[in-house]
């Protein structure tokens, strides 16, 4: 008896974990084709709650679980306001975990967070000293001064930290000193008053002097892109290009994602006169991102959702066909032999637009008929023509024709379920799992057998206690540097 | 000059298939597809910012001898010939339409006449309110004899006017959403509306551009009474599955042959769904002809128990259907229709409709009255009639 009720309860706690880490790989709070961005603050953030309340170590270990930003965030957040819950033997972990996982954050969403502790009133010896070892790893603070500045001030008062001199007087008193020694502070005091001194900024600091000094906005973004970060310059070049000028851009350093999605906003025609361009961007950025996390796959078909649900929300526009588009290129650049088999049948990858009804069945059936090891089916769970043909595909196949799980098939979801705090799943036969980057595909590749059901809860905690070990020793050879 | 087009006896899908349906919330959309859309027949919408219209039905617009009332947003614009082809989406301009009353608080459009032809080859109308209009006007004209039970203004000024109240789209519970997320097929012309599985409306229209440009004007049309309340008590549908047959699949083509198989059953289902609409006797009554098309609007066979439709349709040469939106007149309109219809048909002698509705004429009187008609009638006849039911219980 005791036997079978342990069994149900792990039973219980792993579905918890699988549903939790899910959430966390695709849910960002914003809204969604099929729901909208308050239902799914309130989910996740109660969904937060909840694992935080059961099972605080395994929450605290999925911050190295691969998890989003938006949701590593949360994590932090939470675990700090809560630190005196914590036993006293997994005090260090946790610590370091959180220490790791803040510097891995991208510095804006950093900044954030610590922007964040100060509103919610967190305010314990530990949150304090992550703070200020997180400043203290900073090499170039003098620079992220400039480009947080108000966010710096909030931390420094916050945490009573003492800061040296010329920084001090640059976040309380900036007219206290006459001549500053650092460079770019002593360029930011010059920019009220010089209009060169401006393009040594940071672009978005620069653009508020831009606009004191009525700087012309081509020949600003002309100048000042030495300062910009690739992103940015993404972001910027359909601005510039309206306005008939270039900013150099190197396609092949963008992250695989970030660059699916910029192809998606060009319109057809761009995307067909730039086909080679593009073409050799995208797959550069797939052979790099798998230098970082190698994959080598066999035979591989991916099942790539193209209908109208695709082209997502106004907050996240054309993100699900954005990540499809994405993922074809990275396991195609993975893969010995590839075929991608979309909803819309496509002469051209890059051409895909987010038209017409979903019917997965039909290509999830030429994806089996042509014999792949690996099946990846990326879509959102809602299928259409006809209404669960492509799960009744799979589940007839799973059942007669391969009992054994030769072909290994994976559900990708890049949509949260508001209601359910789950992804949508097609069938409970092949493993659904939550997908916010395509560069996430190798995580998402081991997690998958967790949520299929065949690993038990002592597995899935071995897997995040292995990747807890990678993330902190990883961190700890940075840091060693 | 072609000939005229047969007036509809029944509605049938001939060249148009249906698909499988797609489900939201409580809310079911059943696409139709057409393969060879007609390319010599355009609709296009024509936006009314006004918060009233009245169109002279009768007579001039400026002295209508009878006016229809309600709040339209939108009418449509049929062009049909060689040149609709040509006419491009939001190149042509809008010709005049009526005439703009603005009286500060509300402005108020003045139209004449439900269907009116603007030029050589193109006629505007104002869908489903030609055919409410046709539903309110029919069996209205009132006693053509003067029999006494009537009251003295039935008798001199005819059943005098008529309303209805109607639900618009946006009212109806989760429709808005269904339409947003709804995933437009490539050849789809024309869409099935079902709220909690009953069927709410049909649309239909000549071509696969069209209909994406009018796809959101559904929410813009009106519904009944049973539609809005349905939206408001169900959010999901009945659960309907149909499933393969796994046992007989042996190999690869045979599972491909059965999801071809399913995705016709699913489609036939909702036409099934469908058939009290679809299989029913008509009235139909001829508004306009159109070159090869004739646009005539219609209600079903009334059966005072069950599902009653109204709608409009344009039927071209080979009798297929173009164009069509459908109305479902909700339980209190079928009363009021059916009472006035048998009235009708008796000349308005409540002793004889009675007998042949099988009820005394007191019955009927009280009945009228229930339906909102007891204005029709002298104040004694009621009395008399509640007075009697109530010795006749006691």
């Amino acid at each position: 008896m005791d036997a079978q009720w342990s069994q149900q309860v792990s039973q219980i706690e792993r579905q918890d974990l699988v549903m939790f880490i899910n959430a966390c790989l695709s849910c960002t709070g914003q809204r969604e084709f099929y729901s909208d961005n308050y239902g799914k603050g309130v989910s996740i953030d109660f969904l937060h709650d909840y694992i935080l309340g059961n099972y605080r170590l395994l929450y605290a270990r999925t911050l190295a679980a691969g998890i989003n930003h938006f949701n590593r965030a949360q994590i932090i957040l939470k675990l700090l306001a809560t630190g005196r819950n914590t036993l006293p033997q997994h005090r260090q972990e946790e610590g370091a975990l959180i220490a790791a996982a803040l510097n891995q954050l991208p510095p804006q969403r950093a900044w954030k967070v610590l922007a964040e502790i100060r509103r919610r009133g967190i305010n314990n010896r530990r949150s304090r000293a992550i703070v200020r070892d997180y400043l203290r790893s900073r090499r170039d603070l003098s620079f992220q001064a400039v480009k947080y500045r108000s966010k710096l001030r909030a931390v420094a008062i916050h945490n009573h930290l003492k800061l040296e001199t010329e920084l001090a007087a640059f976040l309380f008193e900036p007219t206290k000193i006459k001549a500053y020694q650092t460079e770019i502070f002593e360029y930011f005091r010059k920019a009220k008053y010089d209009r060169e001194a401006i393009y040594a900024l940071p672009l978005t600091i620069a653009e508020g002097f831009a606009a004191q000094h009525g700087i012309k906005r081509e020949i600003f973004l002309d100048r000042i892109q030495e300062q910009m970060t690739p992103g940015e310059k993404l972001r910027l070049q359909k601005a510039a290009n309206r306005e008939k000028q270039e900013i150099s851009l190197d396609l092949g350093q963008m992250p695989l994602t970030k660059l699916a999605l910029y192809v998606l906003s060009l319109s057809r025609a761009e995307r067909g006169d730039r086909m080679t361009l593009l073409d050799t961007a995208l797959d550069t950025a797939a052979r790099k991102t798998l230098q970082r996390s190698p994959m080598h796959l066999g035979r591989v078909a991916t099942v790539l959702d193209c209908s109208y649900s695709t082209s997502g929300s106004s907050e996240k526009r054309r993100r699900p066909l954005g990540i499809a588009l994405a993922a074809h290129y990275l396991l195609k650049a993975a893969a010995q032999e590839y075929r991608a088999f979309w909803t819309v049948p496509q002469t051209e990858a890059l051409l895909v637009t987010p038209r017409g009804q979903t019917d997965l069945a039909t290509p999830v059936l030429d994806a089996l008929e042509w014999g792949a090891d690996l099946i990846v089916i990326i879509s959102d769970g809602w299928e259409n023509d006809p209404p669960k043909g492509a799960a009744q595909v799979l589940e007839v196949y799973r059942q007669k024709f391969d009992p054994t799980r030769k072909t290994v098939i994976v559900h990708g979801n890049p949509v949260f379920d508001t209601d359910n705090f789950l992804l949508r799943a097609l069938t409970p036969e092949i493993p659904t799992v939550g997908l916010r980057d395509a560069e996430d595909l190798p995580t998402l590749l081991g997690f998958a057998r967790f949520a299929e059901g065949s690993a038990g809860l002592s597995e899935l905690e071995a897997y995040l206690a292995a990747r807890v070990r990678e993330l902190l020793g990883e961190s700890d050879q940075e840091t060693g540097r | 000059m072609s000939r005229k087009q047969p007036l509809l006896e029944k509605l049938s899908l001939r060249g148009i298939e249906i698909a499988p349906s797609q489900v939201y919330g409580g809310i079911r959309l059943v696409p139709l597809l057409r393969s060879h859309p007609r390319q010599d027949l355009r609709l296009q919408r024509r936006q009314y910012q006004e918060e009233l219209g009245i169109v002279a039905v009768e007579g001039e617009m400026n002295h209508p001898e009878m006016a229809y009332f309600s709040y339209i947003p939108h009418g449509l614009v049929l062009s049909w010939g060689e040149s609709a082809t040509e006419a491009a989406f939001g190149t042509q301009l809008q010709g005049r339409d009526g005439k703009v009353l603005d009286y500060g608080c509300a402005k108020v459009r003045l139209m004449h006449r439900m269907a009116k032809r603007e030029s050589r080859n193109s006629l505007r109308f104002l869908p489903l309110h030609l055919a409410m209009e046709g539903f309110l006007g029919m069996f209205f004209s009132g006693p053509a004899i003067a029999w006494q039970e009537y009251s003295h203004q039935a008798l001199s000024q005819g059943l005098g006017s008529r309303g209805e109240l109607l639900y618009s789209g946006g009212a109806v519970e989760g429709l808005e959403d269904a339409l947003r997320v709804f995933e437009i097929h490539e050849n789809q012309v024309g869409m099935l509306v079902f709220v909690a599985d009953a069927l709410a409306s049909a649309f239909i229209v000549p071509n696969p551009q069209d209909y994406r440009a009018l796809h959101r004007t559904l929410l813009e049309d009106f519904y009944g009474e049973l539609i809005y309340q349905y939206g408001l008590l169900y959010d999901t549908p009945f659960p309907m599955d149909v499933t393969l047959e796994a046992d007989k699949i042996q190999t690869l083509p045979e599972l491909r042959k059965a999801v071809a198989e399913l995705r016709s059953q699913w489609g036939k289902f909702p036409g099934f769904m469908a058939t009290n609409l679809l299989q029913r006797e008509l009235n139909s009554q001829r508004v306009y002809t159109a070159g090869p098309f004739g646009l005539q609007r219609f209600i079903t066979e009334l059966e005072p128990k069950g599902e009653n439709h109204i709608g409009e349709a344009i039927i071209s040469e080979t009798g297929e259907i173009q164009y069509l939106k459908t109305y479902r007149l909700s339980a209190a309109q079928t009363r009021r229709v059916y009472l006035l219809s048998q009235l009708a048909k008796y000349d308005w002698n409540l002793e004889i409709t009675a007998r042949e509705l099988g009820q005394t004429r007191d019955e009927l009187a009280l009945r009228l009255d229930k339906a909102g008609f007891g204005y029709l009638l002298k104040q004694n006849v009621l009395e008399v009639a509640r007075k009697n039911l109530k010795k006749g219980r006691g």
